[in-house]
């Protein structure tokens, strides 16, 4: 069943157009990779499920239902859970930053689920009353996973949970998230350029200049040659 | 998990224990009641200040219309202070309410437009068209209902219940969601806050406090002018002491003003030139090595402040 349906879209910023009519669609338990360069609208479109920014054209359907309208606050109690680059708020503690990930659930719901989130990420638990600014980069993007895991969304959106980490914080990070989509198999829309995210993909989209240039498998993307030299870098 | 509140509930007790017992020893109600004043207006300045971070400037317009809402309400109705009391700090939240658009503007914008706002109804109720209503610039007297120690305790229980609000922002979600406002509204709004609904109900809270505060002070001065209760000092005092003990916390209000009001009537009243010089030179010495406050050198040494 499809969950989210993003239906010729167009947004963007004042006069300046990003996205062309772009559509995808993540259906229910899929992880669905949105690939593309820097400026490709990826955020963009990202910020537009989420309501973050105005589609001027087009429809957002989740769950059945028409969201293009509604405000970003009301999305996320409808389950959706946005990831943003920056992930986390530096200035509250680990545990607020979960409390905050679970606010639009109740109180037990927030303590079963922080006590889930710890059990994911060991880590966190040791710095629970600690700033979420003292930590490092890639803990603070599982702080930044584990947050937005703590409303129980029924989809996971996810702006570049790779940037600003070394190689060795983004193989862990795919490795949390694989781990997640086994066990749990949320459904999950990860906008990267990192071509390493594409192991977790069973639908990969590729988004040029605010249009999808390209829809399939993983397989499919590595025998398209145009796009193998642009992403993999290899030229033959 | 009751443990948590045990220090900020403390706190709480400590300042009941002062106020009741001082009298008995420093004959200076006056000064004692205005004390009391400031420290809840500090804890009320806190709500909005510290955990949104709007800077209301012009703050002192809620102390005004709380002042003004309860002595119209005894003059025209002539109930009981305590409930007119009451209707003071909805008068202030009535204004608050009025004022909602100001929560668009942010920064210098929203301190400068709120400070516009408190001067607006300052020249509306010493309007003297406005007499039958206000008395104008001629003042009110409430001397038929005077009674200093009735209102000196109602005022310790404006200061308790003001404490026990921040204590509420403090340990709750709703104060959580007011901090990731103020760190990032986008984040905020991501979380599923709703942005406008909760800072709304933050600002008429603070309003509701300075309401209270200024509506008892009018019972308990008895004979004032619309100069006395719009005076912009009152701001710019609670802002300080705000700012000197450090927002967001309930100890920290706590700490500036009894420090620095104190030290204003020690030396403020008998030398007022070294007073300034004093205040100045505090200020500088707060912005450039304590801007979080007093309280950040108890967080320094890592010790949890309430």
């Amino acid at each position: 069943m499809d969950l989210l349906k993003v239906e010729s879209v167009e947004a963007g910023y004042g006069l300046i157009q990003v996205l062309w009519r772009t559509s995808i669609i993540v259906e229910e338990n899929q992880c669905v990779v949105l690939l593309g360069v820097n400026g490709a609208g990826k955020t963009t479109l990202l910020r537009t499920i989420i309501g973050l920014v105005e589609a001027t054209k087009g429809d957002i359907v989740f769950d059945g239902e028409n969201i293009t309208g509604l405000k970003p606050n009301v999305r996320v109690s409808r389950g959706i859970a946005y990831m943003s680059e920056l992930a986390v708020v530096p200035d509250l503690t680990v545990e607020e930053n979960l409390k905050l990930g679970g606010y639009v659930k109740n109180r037990d719901d927030t303590r079963r689920m922080a006590d889930k989130a710890y059990e994911y990420f060991p880590d966190l638990k040791a710095y629970r009353t600690r700033k979420a600014a003292s930590l490092s980069g890639g803990q603070r993007k599982m702080l930044g996973v584990a947050k937005t895991l703590m409303s129980n969304p029924k989809i996971l959106v996810m702006d570049e949970p790779s940037s600003g980490l070394s190689p060795k914080f983004v193989k862990k990070v795919i490795e949390i998230l694989k781990l997640l989509y086994e066990e749990e198999r949320p459904s999950m829309l990860i906008a990267e350029q990192n071509v390493a995210f594409l192991d977790l993909a069973q639908k990969i989209y590729i988004l040029d200049k605010g249009k999808v240039t390209f829809t399939g498998s993983v397989n499919a993307l590595k025998e398209n040659d145009t796009i193998r030299e642009t992403y993999f870098g290899i030229m033959h | 998990m009751l443990s948590k509140y045990y220090s900020s509930l403390g706190a709480i007790f400590v300042i009941i224990f002062i106020f009741v017992t001082l009298p008995f020893v420093y004959n200076n109600q006056s000064f004692l009641f205005n004390m009391m004043m400031y420290l809840a207006l500090a804890e009320g300045l806190n709500i909005i200040y510290g955990f949104t971070g709007y800077l209301p400037f012009g703050y002192v317009g809620f102390f005004g219309a709380g002042a003004y809402g309860a002595s119209i309400v005894i003059m025209f109705l002539r109930i009981s202070p305590f409930l007119a009391v009451l209707a003071g700090g909805i008068a202030a939240v009535i204004i608050g309410i009025i004022l909602f658009p100001l929560l668009r503007l942010s920064g210098a914008y929203f301190a400068i437009a709120n400070l516009a706002a408190s001067q607006a109804l300052y020249y509306l109720v010493a309007n003297p068209n406005l007499q039958k209503i206000t008395q104008g610039p001629y003042g009110i007297d409430l001397s038929s209902v005077y009674n200093a120690n009735a209102s000196y305790y109602l005022m310790l229980g404006v200061l308790v219940f003001s404490m026990l609000l921040v204590l509420y922002m403090r340990k709750t979600d709703f104060g959580l969601s007011l901090l990731a406002i103020k760190e990032d509204r986008v984040t905020a709004a991501l979380a599923g806050i709703n942005i406008v609904k909760t800072r709304s109900i933050a600002w008429m809270l603070s309003a509701f406090v300075a309401g209270l505060c200024g509506a008892v002070f009018a019972w308990f001065t008895a004979v004032f002018y619309p100069s006395t209760v719009f005076n912009l000092n009152v701001s710019v005092f609670t802002i300080v002491f705000v700012l000197f003990g450090g927002m967001g916390t309930i100890v920290g209000p706590l700490l500036g003003t009894l420090i620095l009001y104190s030290m204003y009537n020690f030396i403020g009243i008998s030398t007022p030139e070294y007073f300034q010089l004093f205040y100045g030179l505090l200020i500088m010495i707060l912005v450039l090595f304590l801007p979080n406050g007093v309280v950040s050198i108890l967080q320094h040494w890592r010790i949890d402040v309430p």
